[in-house]
């Protein structure tokens, strides 16, 4: 493991703590403005926000290994 | 009456509980380091290498912790012929096993041939072919054979009353769920010849869900880490891969090889022939960190006791764990789905039939 490894993996959680939270804070404004669509929103909220963790997942083990 | 009030509050408990814990920790410190000099202090606690060997496979099942252990048998193909020993022959660390054609050491779980005095011989090592029953197998078969008792009984429940009847016992908590996965993840995601693709869906998603909830489990079921093995999940992201592909009608590969202006040619087709091997990439990898990052992370937390070396810190740590304990049941069940979803969509973008519009994932 290098030693700046873990320094890129920070960098990583960043960016997947950014695109989740925008994921998370529109699906909850989405949910308040049409309550009756929660089960449809979240169904989009999780694939939305497993893809950006797929993607903060691909960097967190390409930077420790 | 006062009094009493506080004895009741949870808050109350909560304090009690935490100042055992740290009366716990007043005791200890001179009786734990006195034990810890007499076992010598140069070993010093390595909390990476912990985590390392708790999440990787190992030749031998451990039921409670690393005291208890069932030892598994060691199966090597090797240049010369098969050979079969038990991986007991090989412990403790270091230990030479003699046998038919070479002699076994093993090395950071890795069975190495090695001579009389122990040197590793690298060359005659990449001959050897390991097809141990390792924890991993071992796990899986356990969990196979739960999942065989749980379906066979739910299928024969639905032979002996039918499907018209109310569900009954074991069959009532698992129709829900096979339900969901055909209504909410397989129709709308696949669309009308979802038929096909059901079984397939259930049997991925019961098969990650069940060996993630006994990865969590920190003894005898469970204990090992199955779905955080890269060779599992590539083995379940190459089935998707194969069903993607083999199932792909002709707009599908339309769409990866012939763009609509013709000259996105030679940017758009390795861009959608990358896409192909991404997309079930992007699931294996998805999961495999996933449960991987939840043991280390679980693991961690445990060792700051050992890495502060006292026990004041057990609360903090404890707690933490369990906290990070319960996110991970989620975690466990959300990866089973969203590994479950992202398939039913993948399978989905390949065998839809209309082609005017179409969501690009990944």
């Amino acid at each position: 493991m290098s030693p700046y490894g873990p320094i890129g993996a920070g960098f990583a959680a960043i960016g997947a703590g950014i695109g989740i939270g925008q994921i998370g804070g529109k699906a909850v404004e989405a949910i308040a403005r049409q309550p009756e669509a929660i089960s449809k929103i979240q169904t989009n909220m999780i694939i939305a926000a497993a893809l950006v963790e797929g993607v903060a997942l691909f960097a967190v083990v390409v930077a420790l290994l | 009456m006062y009094r009493s009030a506080i004895l009741k509050s949870k808050i109350f408990n909560i304090l009690l509980i935490c100042a055992f814990f740290l009366t716990i920790g007043a005791f200890p410190t001179k009786v734990f380091s006195q034990e810890n000099k007499a076992e010598g202090t140069e070993k010093k606690f390595d909390a990476g290498k912990t985590a390392m060997e708790h999440i990787s496979d190992k030749h031998e099942w451990h039921l409670l912790g690393e005291k208890v252990s069932v030892p598994l048998p060691v199966i090597l193909y090797t240049d010369k012929g098969l050979e079969l020993f038990s991986s007991a022959n090989l412990k403790p660390e270091g230990a030479i096993y003699k046998g038919k054609y070479y002699s076994y050491t093993l090395e950071n779980e890795k069975i190495k041939v090695a001579d009389e005095a122990g040197k590793v011989d690298d060359a005659a090592t990449k001959k050897v072919w390991d097809f141990s029953i390792t924890q991993n197998v071992a796990g899986m078969w356990v969990s196979a054979l739960v999942l065989l008792v749980i379906f066979l009984t739910v299928a024969s429940a639905y032979k002996k009353r039918g499907s018209n009847k109310a569900p009954k016992g074991l069959q009532s908590f698992m129709e829900p769920v096979i339900l969901f996965i055909r209504d909410d993840v397989a129709k709308p995601n696949i669309g009308l010849k979802y038929e096909r693709f059901v079984p397939l869906l259930l049997t991925v998603f019961f098969f990650i869900l069940i060996n993630n909830l006994f990865g969590m489990i920190p003894f005898f079921p469970g204990a090992y880490n199955l779905t955080g093995n890269i060779a599992v999940t590539f083995t379940l992201a190459f089935i998707i891969f194969l069903v993607i592909n083999l199932n792909g009608n002709k707009y599908y590969w339309k769409h990866i090889f012939s763009p609509n202006p013709w000259w996105l040619f030679p940017i758009m087709i390795p861009v959608e022939v990358v896409g192909i091997f991404s997309k079930p990439i992007a699931l294996m990898i998805r999961l495999f960190a996933n449960m991987l990052a939840g043991h280390i992370v679980i693991i961690s937390l445990i060792s700051l006791i050992f890495i502060f070396n006292t026990l004041w810190m057990a609360p903090v740590s404890v707690g933490f764990a369990l906290f990070i304990d319960v996110i991970e049941v989620l975690v466990v069940f959300l990866q089973a789905y969203v590994f479950t979803i992202l398939s039913a969509l993948f399978i989905g973008m390949a065998v839809e039939e209309h082609h005017e519009s179409h969501t690009e994932i990944i």
